[in-house]
């Protein structure tokens, strides 16, 4: 075999096993081998299954050969970021407190993309329970970006998170697309770290039924993958209503694949001058400038745009999730399933707080600490009740703002990938990589990142195009067109 | 309406009591209110608990459209506002019975507001002894699982069957005075539930229990500091738990303590209240709006379907079986105090008029009388009830009809009703194998009435001078004659005609 097919994105696996090019089961082969070769080095992966990627190979070859329709993602192996449910496949969320787990069900969306043909290469490393910006918070061990600095150091950088395993093994082609989730910027900072395309949709695109929460009114599912072709061809398998899902959106998914198109003339796009910041990054900046000189090339309207209160985003955003996600975490308790610690002579009380310890990581206990101040009596109006508050305030910035422009672009995050280690001790400048990328996600927008071009460190940036609701497409055709004039084609050079 | 005079005697003077419930109705319904899992009672320890149930990683509940639609329908049988925009909170504590951690309840916004219900004091006397007593909401909330304690030595087991099953929680105000007026709210209240069918009010079973409210105070001062007794399962035990509580009270401030903010548990054993924690060890439930969950929003179709779904409620029936059908206010009370009850009444009714060829207003008194005064009776000394009562509603009709039509008498009536309950035959077939008919023919009456006046000549004359006392005698005569068969209302009226 001439090609090597984990070069190879969704679109043109998927048609080159339509076509006969290749099999869907060479394909499996070759990123089966891939994850394995990579396993050590990235610890991209929780657990790799390697033989689910070949039976659904072999059930795609098998219809081909029937002359059957194959699924919008027939033959395409996949990596699924392990906060998804898989049955009979342990999931764990990253964490101890579910080492071990291995549910009876299987996620709506993981559903979805098997039923579209997809294959599972195996379960993905994350932040434990969403929760971080670097992958360095899971009970297995950070992963590792394939990039590195063009300085001639050999420091390990983060690949984002909290879908760094995601972001890393779609970069280091250990899988052609993977599932993210998105709470406050889990899809898109990865994605910028490592030179991929990632799209948050609308909240309630995607049902959140087996996905194990970590803020409710945030999480939301999303394809990362290497193009915006890919992402879209994704999102349309994994996307739709969920009757099982009570915020899930009871609309019809359009053909985002089918209408994708750079042509931006009569497009306004809206530049927030709030984004830009004190004493940011300078090949940031310039990334920027470069995106909006790419969507006027591309007929685009650039207008200023305000979102006034885009500085109380972030305060507000690590209220909100916490606080859903220290009620949503108390089901972790040791008596139904999971670890149980449960100390000689322990009673009820005792058994939790040994579980709880043991099971949750720092980081996690932080946010359940903080989560459950704010929703204190005494401090639930001025934390809690504020924050919502502000949540709607910001809502109402985007609802102004879409009135002058149609889409609007920022950058993903304040800086490229950062070192492993370099931010663990210091929480509050973590939280300063998601300040661009979760204001649409408490407005619930869909939300893309884009690679736009490399630093001078050469590590990738991305560009982030924000969208009305519902308006992937919108979002999805901006991508494009900043993809098509960036042309970003830098991959990090194989170390592992 | 009426000022209760109920007082506790302290040894410094009269001490009103002040009472307010929490009563926890479960929603009859098939499934639970976030889960498809089954509601059953009494079914295998976890035999019905869905992956939502048992709070598995990544599982969402999703509201079951029949639980929010029995809450409406109460409300509107309470008069209550509906409110057509509510929403879920989430009541945050650690138990092993509670999986998700959290039970998922309406605290900021309850689904239906401010409405009432009027109780009756005196049965006897229905009209002039009403109060009414106000309900400050019903919210809908999710019921916890159950610890097993006597599974394992030294281990307690869970049961999440009743995990998740819907429950309306009934909030009243601090309206009640007394034992019997909480009494007689939780058994109005369940009647109302019974009817609307949106809980079977079975309180032995637990689908029907009461958080019990007590303070006491000088009679017009500012309310006392109350404590709130828990999970109490039947009326009686309601009244017993608010006696002893108040009394409790009140030997508690006059021995110079207070009263402290607490939860305390009812031991049915002993009648007496015990304390289960304090307001300072009481929980921080953090609640907040479930973000798993939209806001309910209730459309004027589903309010219109809710509200023409209603059954006649208990007040209605009472005041109808009064106005329309004549009964009187002691009868129509009994006959409406039970949703099954009314239901017998009616089909009695109905099958009374049908075969006497009468009009139900006709035969209601009748029909009412006997159902109270016999079958109730008859039904006690058998211990049983009216469900399983051998003889039918159509049963007692045909009976009630032979009474009507003259055939049979009331005396002849009560023992055609004792064999019916024990043969299980019919009162036509009773009748005539036990030759209980009676003679109304006139004319065969009044031949044996002249035979009477005859052989009592002397009779006749004392009475038409003036010994009216003697009409009982020829009375009695002639139905000798006839062996107890004459119809007495035709010899009676007969023997006037004749004695002039």
């Amino acid at each position: 075999m001439s090609q090597d097919l984990t070069e190879l994105g969704v679109a043109a696996i998927r048609d080159g096993v339509a076509k006969g090019d290749f099999t869907a089961v060479e394909v499996a082969e070759a990123f089966n081998a891939n994850v394995a070769a990579a396993q050590d080095a990235l610890n991209a992966f929780i657990v790799a299954t390697p033989e689910k990627a070949v039976d659904a190979a072999k059930a795609i070859d098998a219809k081909r050969a029937k002359g059957e329709a194959l699924g919008k993602m027939g033959g395409v192996p996949i990596g699924m970021k392990d906060l998804f449910a898989t049955q009979g496949v342990q999931t764990t969320a990253a964490s101890h407190i579910l080492e071990g787990f291995t549910p009876e069900y299987e996620s709506t969306v993981s559903q979805k993309l098997w039923d579209a043909g997809a294959g599972m290469l195996g379960k993905l490393n994350l932040d434990q329970f969403a929760m971080g910006s670097s992958n360095e918070t899971s009970y297995f061990g950070n992963v590792v970006s394939p990039w590195k600095r063009n300085d001639g150091g050999n420091a390990s950088l983060a690949p984002g998170g909290s879908s760094g395993g995601s972001s890393a093994a779609v970069a280091a082609r250990l899988c052609p697309a993977a599932t993210g989730t998105d709470t406050g910027g889990s899809i898109r900072q990865p994605a910028a770290f490592t030179g991929i395309t990632g799209i948050k949709p609308t909240y309630g695109r995607c049902s959140r039924w087996g996905v194990v929460a970590f803020a409710s009114s945030l999480d939301q599912a999303g394809p990362m993958a290497r193009d915006t072709r890919d992402c879209a061809i994704m999102l349309e398998a994994m996307a739709g209503f969920d009757p099982k899902d009570a915020t899930s959106l009871d609309m019809p998914v359009p053909e985002w694949e089918a209408n994708l198109s750079a042509d931006m003339k009569g497009k306004r796009v809206g530049i927030p001058r709030e984004y830009r910041m004190d004493g940011m990054d300078e090949d940031v900046l310039k990334s920027w400038d470069d995106g909006i000189a790419w969507l006027k090339e591309a007929g685009a309207e650039i207008v200023d745009i305000s979102l006034p209160h885009t500085k109380y985003a972030l305060p507000a955003y690590y209220i909100i999730a916490p606080a859903e996600a220290s009620s949503n975490l108390a089901r972790y308790d040791g008596v139904r399933y999971g670890l149980r610690d449960l100390p000689d002579g322990a009673n009820l009380q005792d058994m939790y707080a040994a579980t709880r310890a043991a099971g949750f990581g720092a980081e996690v206990k932080r946010r359940i600490l903080i989560g459950t101040y704010v929703l204190s009596a005494g401090f639930y109006d001025a934390y809690y009740t504020q924050a919502q508050k502000v949540r709607t305030l910001i809502s109402i910035d985007f609802k102004n703002a879409f009135e002058s422009c149609d889409v609007i672009l920022a950058p993903t995050a304040p800086s490229a990938a950062f070192g492993l280690g370099e931010n663990v001790d210091d929480p509050l400048k973590m939280y300063l990589n998601d300040v661009f990328a979760v204001p649409a996600s408490l407005a619930g927008l869909p939300a893309m990142s884009v690679p736009a071009g490399l630093n001078r460190e050469g590590l990738p940036l991305g560009l982030q195009v924000i969208g009305k609701a519902f308006d992937e497409q919108g979002v999805l055709n901006a991508g494009l067109a900043l993809e098509q004039r960036a042309g970003f084609t830098a991959k990090p050079d194989k170390w592992w | 309406m009426t000022e209760s005079t109920y007082r506790i005697q302290g040894a410094t003077g009269d001490w009103e009591v002040v009472i307010g419930l929490e009563v926890h109705a479960q929603v009859t319904s098939n499934s639970k209110l976030f889960s498809g899992s089954a509601t059953a009672f009494g079914a295998e320890p976890n035999s019905q608990v869905s992956l939502v149930d048992a709070a598995m990683p990544g599982m969402l509940p999703v509201p079951n459209r029949e639980c929010i639609r029995q809450a409406v329908r109460t409300g509107m049988a309470i008069n209550a506002q509906i409110n057509k925009w509510s929403r879920f909170d989430r009541k945050n504590y650690f138990y092993a019975d509670l999986p998700q951690g959290y039970q998922i309840s309406q605290l900021y916004h309850p689904l239906v507001g401010e409405g009432s219900i009027e109780i009756v004091l005196d049965d006897k006397d229905p009209e002039g002894s009403t109060k009414t007593i106000g309900i400050e909401r019903i919210h809908v909330e999710q019921d916890a699982g159950k610890l097993m304690h006597d599974q394992h030595p030294t281990m307690s087991y869970v049961d999440l069957n009743r995990s998740g099953v819907a429950l309306m929680e009934i909030v009243s105000r601090p309206d009640m005075r007394s034992p019997a007026e909480a009494g007689a709210y939780v058994a109005k209240l369940r009647t109302i539930l019974r009817y609307v069918g949106s809980c079977d009010g079975n309180m032995d079973q637990g689908s029907m229990r009461c958080d019990v409210n007590v303070s006491v105070r000088r009679p017009g001062e500012p309310f006392g500091t109350r404590t709130e007794t828990k999970n109490v399962n039947s009326v009686r035990f309601v009244m017993q738990t608010i006696e002893h509580e108040a009394n409790r009270q009140v030997d508690l401030i006059e021995s110079g303590g207070k009263v402290v903010q607490e939860t305390r548990l009812f031991d049915p054993n002993t009648g007496t209240t015990r304390s289960m924690r304090s307001k300072e060890d009481a929980h921080d439930y953090r609640y907040f709006p479930d973000p798993d969950l939209l806001p309910l929003e209730l459309d004027d179709a589903f309010l219109d379907d809710c509200r023409n779904s209603l059954p006649e409620l208990p007040d209605a029936k009472r005041h109808r079986y009064e106005s329309d059908l004549g009964l009187s206010p002691y009868n129509a009370g009994v006959l409406t105090a039970d949703v099954e009850t009314a239901r017998w009444f009616e089909l009695l009714l109905a099958e009374t008029a049908k075969a006497a060829g009468k009009q139900p207003a006709d035969v209601a008194k009748q029909a009412a009388n006997w159902l109270i005064s016999e079958l109730f009776g008859a039904l006690n000394k058998l211990g049983t009830g009216l469900a399983e009562s051998p003889v039918t509603p159509e049963k007692g009709g045909e009976l009630l009809a032979l009474i009507a039509k003259g055939t049979i008498s009331g005396s002849a009536a009560k023992q055609v009703l004792e064999l019916m309950l024990e043969t299980g035959d019919d009162a036509g077939t009773i009748v005539e194998r036990e030759g209980l008919k009676q003679e109304s023919d006139t004319g065969a009456i009044e031949a044996e009435v002249d035979k009477v006046l005859a052989a009592n000549a002397d009779k006749v004359e004392q009475y038409k001078a003036g010994k009216v006392q003697l009409f009982g005698f020829f009375v009695g005569q002639t139905m000798k004659a006839m062996k107890g068969k004459g119809n007495p209302q035709v010899v009676n009226e007969i023997l006037k005609t004749k004695l002039g």
